[in-house]
C-alpha cells in the first residue's frame, strides 16, 4: 500500500476508533451516564489519538530509515570488488540501481552483478513496502485495543486527552528550536569540510576572492582564492549607504509624523510609507537595476564621472529606501513609549517642541532608536535580491561608492545556483559565508532584542 | 433540595467516601488568633491552617473557617487583607497565578480539594464562582448558561439543555428579562443583568458553593439591591461566599461575617452578633471606621 | 538697568524659533524623500510595464494545404501533430510580401511571426480537422521585436546597425501595419502560459501555480503550528529558562536574513532528506520555517488581546484550560493570528532569496501540476527575466511585477479588512 493510502486507511481506523471509545464509554457507564468521569467524545478521542499516534510516529520512522537501510544491505550484499571502492563511487553506483528501478535513464551499462542488485533492492523494497502495512495496521489496531480496554467510568480521559494535545502543541513549540538548531548544523558540517580545504585564516583575512577553482588541475588560477574580505567590505559598504539614507530619513519622519504633523496627513502617509515595507525585495532588486543605476550613471556621467552600471551607490540607496519604513516603525514605537510626563515638564519649563524632541525625548528613546538601528544593520546585511540584482559579481576591495562591488549574500547566491558539487570548496564556501553571514546578524539581533527589552522595561 | 442537587453532582457521589474517609480534622491550635464561630456543626468546606504566598510573600496566615450549608458567609476587610486571595483558594482559582502557593488543608464534603486525586474541573463545577466585574462570554446570552451544562455533560439532549437555561435563568430572576433575547450576544445587556447572567451562568452546572468576588462593585445601586436579594434567595439551595467591601453589604445578605485584617483572619461570628458587638478591636476599629 | 529673565529669553527666541521650523523641515523633507521613492517605484514600474498587457498580433491568411499537414489524407491525429505546419506560415509570408527573393531576406521576413504561431496552427487542426484543404484568418503573436517597434520602444533614428530590425524589416512591418494587418491585442498569453525564452510566448500562469502550491504548503504548516506554539507559550507554558530559551529562538529567527533559510532547506531538505530540486514542496517547507516566527509572535499578541477577565470566567464554571482556550480565548484571538498569517503569507509570497537556494531558479516552460513538480514562482520568474537582455522581457518584468504587487495589495488589504472587521474593544 501506498503512503497516502496508508494514512487515508489509519484516518478511518480513528474515526471507527472514536466512535468505538464513545460507545464503550456509554455502555461501561450504564444507564446514569454522569457517572463518567468526562464526557463520552473524550474516551471517543483517547482511543482515536492511540489509534492514530503511534501508528504515524511508526510511518514517520520508517519512511526516513527506510531508505538507508535497505542502501546499506544493498551495498553489504554486492561482490567484493566493489566494497572497496570510494564513498562517491558507490553513491553512484547506488544511484544507478535506483534509476534503473524507477525506468530513469542510468548512466552506465549495468553488468550481471549490478543486474542481481537491482533486484535484490527491489524485492527489499518490496518486502519493506508489505512489512510497514502490516505492521502499521497492527501498531493503529493495538492502540486502539488498549485504549479501548482502560475505558471506565472513573477513568479520567478527558485529562489524558489533554495531556497529550498539550505535548502536541510543546513540540510546536519547539519547533523554533530546531530550526535554529537545523540552520548552525547544515551551515556548520559544510564549513567545517571547506575550512579543512582552506584554511580559516586565509577565509577570514584573504584580500582575493576568486572561487572559480578549473576544471583541470593544470589550467591557469586552478587553486581559486577565498580571501572574504573584498566581500565583507563591499557588504559594509552597501550597508553604510543604506543606513546613511534609512536612519535619518527613518528617524526623522517618525518624529515629523508622530510629533507635528496634522492628524489627517499622518494618517495618509504613514500607510503609505508602509508600503515601502511590504514590498518584496526583488521589486526593489528590479527597481535598482532598472531605474535608479542608469539615473546615477547617467548623473555621474555629468559631472564627468566614470559611474558602473552595477555601482554600490545604486544598490545601497535602494537598500536604504527598502528599509526606512523599518527604522521609521521602530523609532515610532520607541518615541511613544517615552511617557508623557517627561514631555509635559519639558514643555512647562517654555521649551519649544523640538527642544523637548532633541534635549529630552531623543536621549530617553536613544537605546531604543539604536536598537532598532543595529536591527536595520542586521537586515541591510543580510539582504540578497537587491545586491545580487543590482551590485556586482567581481570582488573589488574599494570604498569608492561609485564602483562596483560584490556582497556576501551575493556570492552565497552566485556559488549556489546552477550545478553544485559538494566536495568543491567552491560550493563549500558558500556555505563557510552563510555561516559569517549568520553569526554576525545573530549578534546583532540579540544585542538588538536585549536593548529594545530593557528600554522597553525601564518605562513599563 | 439538598438529595435532588446531590443527585445530579458531577462527580461520583455514591462512591465520594472510599476514595477518602473523612476524618475530622483538628486545628492546630498553635496559633490561631480567630476568635468567634470558626467551626459549624455540619460543614460542607472546612479549611484548616491555610497560607498562601506568592513567591516568598506571604498573603494568607493561617485561616481555618467551615462553610455551613445554606448559609451566606460575607467575608469583609480592608482593601489587601487578602479575601479575595483566601475565596480564591477555595475552588483553586489561585492555580492560575504561577507564583501562588497553597498550603494547609481546604476540604469540600471530606475531600482534600488540593489532593492529587482531586480533578480541579470537577472542583469548580462544584465550586462555582462570580467576578467582580461581570464577564459573559461574548456568545449569545443561551451559550453563556449552555456552556457549563454542555462541558460538563449535563443535559442528554437539546430539551434538557433549554430547561437547563430556563430554570437557571429564572434562578437568577433574569428569565423575564431576556427570554425574547436569548440569542443575542449576552455582552449587550446591561451591567446589573450581564452580571446576573453570571449567576445564572454559574447555577446552570448546579454548584454546591458559589463564591462571589465583590459581585457588585461595578453596578449601580439598584442593580446592587436585585443581586442582593438574588443571593438571598439562592442561599435555599447553594452556600455562598461573598467577598465585600461594603459592610452594609454583608450585613444585609450574610447570616455570618469574617473580618480578615492583613492576610489574618480576626473574627468569625453570627453577622448580628459582629456587626453589634465585635469582639476583637481590629475588627471594632474597622467596623466604627477608624480605618478601611 | 539690568536685563530681566523675560528680556533674556526675548533676545535668543528669534534664533529658537528659528530651529524650531529648521527641525521641522527635516521631517517634511524626510517624509517627501519616503513617498517621492515609493512614487518613483510605482511610476517606473508601472510605465515599463503596462505595455506588456497588450500584445501586437499579425493577420495571416493561411491555407492549409492538404499537402503539406496531410499528404497521405489519413486524418491520422499522431501524423497531423508531427506536420510541418511552419511551412503553412512561411508560404503566407512570402504570398504577403511576393518581392522577397533573398534566402536571407526570406528568413528575415519568416521570423516576423511567433515561432509560436506553428503551434497555434496546430492547434487549430487538432481541434478541427475539417479546417485541413481551407483557408482561414488566423490571428497569430508577432514577434517580440515587431511588437517592440508598434509599441516604439525601438528608435527609428538610431543607425540601422545598431537596430534590432534592420531598414527592410522595417518597412515590411510598416506595410503590414498599413494594410491593418497588425494589431495589439489583449495578450492572454502573459496570463495563460508559462515561461519561454520567446519574450512573446512568455507568461506568468506557470510561476503562479507554482507559487500557489508553494503558499498552500507553506500555509498547511506555518498555520497550524504557528498557532500551536503560540497557544503553549502564551496559554500554558511556565515562565522558565526553558520558554525563554524558546522564545529569544523565535524572535532572532524572526530577524534571521532569509537566505539563511535557503541554506537550510538545501543542505536538510534537499541533500539530506533528498526530496526533489524546484518542488514548491520543499519551497514551502523553507518558507514555512521562515513565516512561523512572524505567525507565533502575531498570534500571540492576539492572544494576549483577549482580556483575561473571559479566561477567569470559563475556569470558573469548570472549563479545563483547554476548553477555555479552545472554546473562548482561541475564537476570540482567531481574526488576529489570520491577520498575522496573511502578512506572514504576503511576506512569503514575495521572497525570492531562499528559494534561489533550493533549485527553484531553473527554466521552466511546464506549468506545474503538483506541489512535486519542479516549478519556480512569481518573484523568482521576476528575477530571471530582470536578468534577460531582450526589451520586450524588461516590460514583461514589470508586467509580473505588477501582477505581483496586486496579489499582494489583495492579501494585505484582506488582512486590513480582516482587522477592522473583527476588531474588539475590551
Amino acid at each position: 500500500m501506498s503512503t497516502p493510502l496508508l494514512i487515508a486507511v489509519l484516518l478511518l481506523l480513528a474515526a471507527a476508533a472514536f466512535e468505538f471509545g464513545r460507545r464503550r464509554a456509554l455502555q461501561v457507564a450504564g444507564p446514569e451516564f454522569r457517572t463518567l468521569h468526562s464526557l463520552p467524545r473524550y474516551y471517543g478521542s483517547y482511543t482515536a489519538l492511540w489509534c492514530a499516534l503511534p501508528a504515524l510516529i511508526l510511518l514517520g520512522a520508517w519512511l526516513a530509515f527506510e531508505d538507508k537501510i535497505i542502501t546499506i544491505l544493498v551495498i553489504a550484499d554486492l561482490p567484493a570488488a566493489y566494497q572497496s571502492l570510494s564513498e562517491p563511487e558507490l553513491n553512484l553506483i547506488v544511484n544507478d540501481l535506483r534509476n534503473q528501478l524507477s525506468g530513469n535513464v542510468v548512466s552506465r551499462e549495468l553488468n550481471l552483478d549490478m543486474q542481481a542488485a537491482v533486484k535484490h533492492y527491489g524485492s527489499l523494497r518490496a518486502t519493506s513496502k508489505a512489512a510497514l502495512a502490516v505492521i502499521f495496521l497492527s501498531v493503529a489496531m493495538l492502540g486502539m485495543g488498549l485504549a479501548w480496554r482502560k475505558i471506565a467510568p472513573d477513568f479520567w480521559a478527558r485529562n489524558r486527552v489533554e495531556a497529550i494535545v498539550k505535548v502536541l502543541l510543546i513540540i510546536c513549540s519547539t519547533l523554533a528550536i530546531f530550526t535554529t538548531i537545523g540552520i548552525v548544523l547544515s551551515v556548520l558540517f559544510e564549513s567545517i569540510r571547506f575550512f579543512r580545504a582552506v584554511p580559516v585564516f586565509d577565509f577570514l583575512f584573504g584580500l582575493e576572492w576568486s572561487p572559480q577553482t578549473a576544471i583541470r588541475e593544470d589550467q591557469v588560477g586552478s587553486s581559486g582564492a577565498f580571501g572574504a574580505v573584498p566581500l565583507f567590505a563591499g557588504t559594509l559598504l552597501i550597508s553604510l549607504i543604506a543606513m546613511l539614507v534609512a536612519a535619518p530619513v527613518g528617524l526623522t519622519s517618525a518624529i515629523y509624523l508622530s510629533e507635528y504633523s496634522h492628524p489627517r496627513f499622518r494618517a495618509a502617509a504613514k500607510p503609505l510609507l508602509e508600503i515601502l515595507a511590504g514590498i518584496p525585495t526583488v521589486v526593489y532588486g528590479f527597481f535598482a537595476a532598472l531605474t535608479v543605476a542608469p539615473l546615477i550613471r547617467d548623473a555621474g556621467t555629468n559631472f564627468g564621472l566614470d559611474v558602473s552600471s552595477e555601482s554600490a551607490l545604486a544598490a545601497g540607496l535602494v537598500m536604504g529606501i527598502m528599509i526606512i519604513p523599518f527604522v521609521s516603525s521602530i523609532s515610532d514605537d520607541v518615541i511613544n513609549a517615552v511617557p508623557q510626563s517627561l514631555r509635559d515638564g519639558s514643555l512647562a519649563l517654555g521649551s519649544t517642541q523640538s527642544e523637548m524632541i532633541r534635549k529630552v525625548v531623543l536621549p530617553a528613546a536613544l537605546p531604543g532608536i539604536v536598537g532598532g538601528l543595529l536591527l536595520a544593520i542586521s537586515r541591510a546585511i543580510g539582504e540578497t535580491m537587491i545586491v545580487v540584482m543590482a551590485a556586482g559579481l567581481a570582488a573589488n576591495l574599494t570604498v569608492n561608492p561609485l564602483e562596483a562591488v560584490t556582497t556576501v549574500t551575493v556570492q552565497i547566491v552566485t556559488l549556489l545556483v546552477g550545478d553544485q558539487e559538494f566536495d568543491s570548496p567552491k560550493t563549500l564556501a558558500a556555505f563557510a559565508l552563510g555561516l559569517m553571514l549568520f553569526l554576525v546578524t545573530l549578534a546583532l539581533n540579540v544585542i538588538a532584542l536585549y536593548v529594545v527589552r530593557k528600554y522597553r522595561e525601564q518605562y513599563e | 433540595m439538598l438529595n435532588q442537587k446531590q443527585a445530579v453532582l458531577l462527580e461520583r457521589p455514591a462512591k465520594t467516601n472510599d476514595v477518602l474517609p473523612s476524618a475530622p480534622v483538628k486545628i492546630q491550635d498553635t496559633d490561631t488568633k480567630t476568635v468567634g464561630q470558626v467551626t459549624v456543626d455540619k460543614p460542607i468546606m472546612t479549611t484548616r491552617n491555610v497560607d498562601v504566598y506568592y513567591d516568598d510573600k506571604q498573603a494568607i496566615r493561617n485561616v481555618s473557617i467551615d462553610i455551613a450549608y445554606n448559609e451566606v458567609l460575607s467575608m469583609i476587610g480592608p482593601s489587601g487583607c487578602g479575601k479575595s486571595t483566601f475565596l480564591r483558594c477555595l475552588n483553586r482559582m489561585n492555580d492560575t497565578i504561577e507564583s501562588a502557593r497553597v498550603t494547609g488543608s481546604i476540604e469540600l464534603e471530606g475531600h482534600d480539594i488540593y489532593d492529587k486525586k482531586t480533578d480541579v474541573v470537577t472542583l469548580r463545577a462544584r465550586v462555582g464562582m462570580v467576578f467582580q466585574k461581570p464577564n459573559p462570554f461574548p456568545k449569545s446570552v443561551y451559550e453563556n448558561v449552555a456552556y457549563g451544562p454542555r462541558i460538563h455533560g449535563l443535559a442528554r439532549n437539546q430539551s434538557e439543555l433549554d430547561e437547563i437555561v430556563e430554570t437557571s435563568l429564572r434562578r437568577a430572576g433574569l428569565w423575564d428579562e431576556v427570554k425574547d433575547r436569548l440569542r443575542e450576544p449576552g455582552t449587550g445587556l446591561s451591567g446589573g443583568q450581564q452580571q446576573r447572567l453570571c449567576i445564572a451562568r454559574c447555577i446552570a452546572v448546579n454548584p454546591d458553593v458559589i463564591l462571589m468576588d465583590e459581585p457588585c462593585s461595578a453596578l449601580d445601586p439598584i442593580a446592587t439591591a436585585r443581586i442582593e436579594e438574588l443571593i438571598d434567595e439562592l442561599r435555599q439551595n447553594y452556600s455562598i461566599v461573598i467577598v465585600t467591601h461594603s459592610m452594609q453589604q454583608a450585613a444585609r445578605v450574610s447570616q455570618r461575617t469574617a473580618y480578615f485584617h492583613l492576610g489574618d483572619l480576626i473574627e468569625v461570628g453570627e453577622t448580628s452578633i459582629i456587626f453589634t458587638n465585635p469582639q476583637h478591636k481590629l475588627t471594632e476599629d474597622y467596623l466604627t471606621g477608624r480605618f478601611g | 538697568m539690568t536685563p530681566t529673565t523675560a528680556d533674556k529669553i526675548q533676545a535668543g527666541l528669534k534664533k529658537r524659533y528659528a530651529a524650531e521650523r529648521r527641525f521641522r523641515g527635516y521631517g517634511l523633507v524626510s517624509v517627501t524623500i519616503g513617498l517621492a521613492a515609493l512614487l518613483l517605484l510605482f511610476v517606473s514600474i508601472i510605465g515599463n510595464g503596462y505595455s506588456a498587457f497588450q500584445q501586437t498580433f499579425v493577420k495571416l491568411d493561411v491555407q492549409f494545404d492538404e499537402a503539406v499537414i496531410d499528404p497521405k489524407g489519413t486524418r491520422d491525429p499522431q501524423s497531423l501533430a508531427r506536420a510541418d505546419y511552419g511551412q503553412l506560415i512561411k508560404k503566407t509570408m512570402r504570398e504577403l510580401f511576393p518581392e522577397v527573393k533573398n534566402r536571407r531576406d526570406k528568413r528575415k521576413l519568416y521570423k516576423l511571426v511567433s515561432p509560436g504561431a506553428v503551434f497555434i496552427l496546430q492547434d487549430m487542426v487538432r481541434k478541427d480537422p475539417e479546417l485541413i484543404g481551407t483557408s482561414q484568418t488566423v490571428w497569430v503573436p508577432a514577434d517580440d521585436d515587431v511588437d517592440m517597434l508598434i509599441k516604439g520602444y525601438i528608435d527609428r533614428d538610431v543607425p540601422e546597425s545598431a537596430r534590432r530590425l534592420n531598414d527592410k524589416e522595417i518597412a515590411w512591418i510598416d506595410a503590414l501595419a498599413a494594410t491593418g494587418s497588425l494589431e495589439k491585442r489583449f495578450n492572454k498569453i502573459f496570463f495563460t502560459a508559462g515561461d519561454s525564452r520567446e519574450p512573446e510566448l512568455a507568461g506568468i500562469w506557470g510561476a503562479v501555480v507554482g507559487s500557489f502550491y508553494t503558499l498552500v504548503v507553506t500555509l498547511a504548516l506555518s498555520f497550524p503550528i504557528g498557532v500551536a506554539a503560540a497557544v503553549y507559550l502564551q496559554e500554558f507554558a511556565p515562565r522558565n529558562r526553558w520558554t525563554d530559551f524558546i522564545e529569544v529562538n523565535i524572535n532572532n529567527l524572526a530577524a534571521v536574513p532569509s537566505i539563511v533559510f535557503g541554506l537550510l532547506g538545501l543542505s536538510v531538505f534537499l541533500n539530506f532528506m533528498s526530496l526533489p530540486r524546484s518542488a514548491p514542496l520543499v519551497g514551502g517547507l523553507v518558507l514555512s520555517l521562515m513565516t512561523l516566527p512572524t505567525v507565533i509572535i502575531a498570534s500571540r499578541a492576539s492572544l494576549q488581546s483577549v482580556p483575561p477577565s473571559i479566561r477567569e470566567g470559563a475556569l470558573g464554571m469548570g472549563a479545563s484550560q483547554m476548553q477555555m482556550v479552545a472554546h473562548h480565548v482561541l475564537p476570540l484571538a482567531m481574526p488576529g493570528m489570520l491577520t498575522g498569517t496573511i502578512i506572514g503569507m504576503a511576506r512569503a509570497l514575495g521572497e525570492s532569496a531562499p528559494l534561489l537556494m533550493i533549485g527553484m531558479v531553473a527554466f521552466i516552460v511546464n506549468v506545474p501540476e503538483g506541489p512535486l513538480d519542479p516549478s519556480t514562482v512569481l518573484p523568482v520568474q521576476i528575477y530571471l527575466w530582470a536578468d534577460t537582455p531582450e526589451r520586450a522581457f524588461v516590460e514583461r518584468t514589470s508586467a509580473a511585477t505588477l501582477v505581483l504587487l496586486a496579489f499582494l495589495v489583495i492579501m494585505n488589504g484582506a488582512a486590513v479588512w480582516l482587522r477592522k472587521r473583527f476588531e474588539q474593544r475590551w
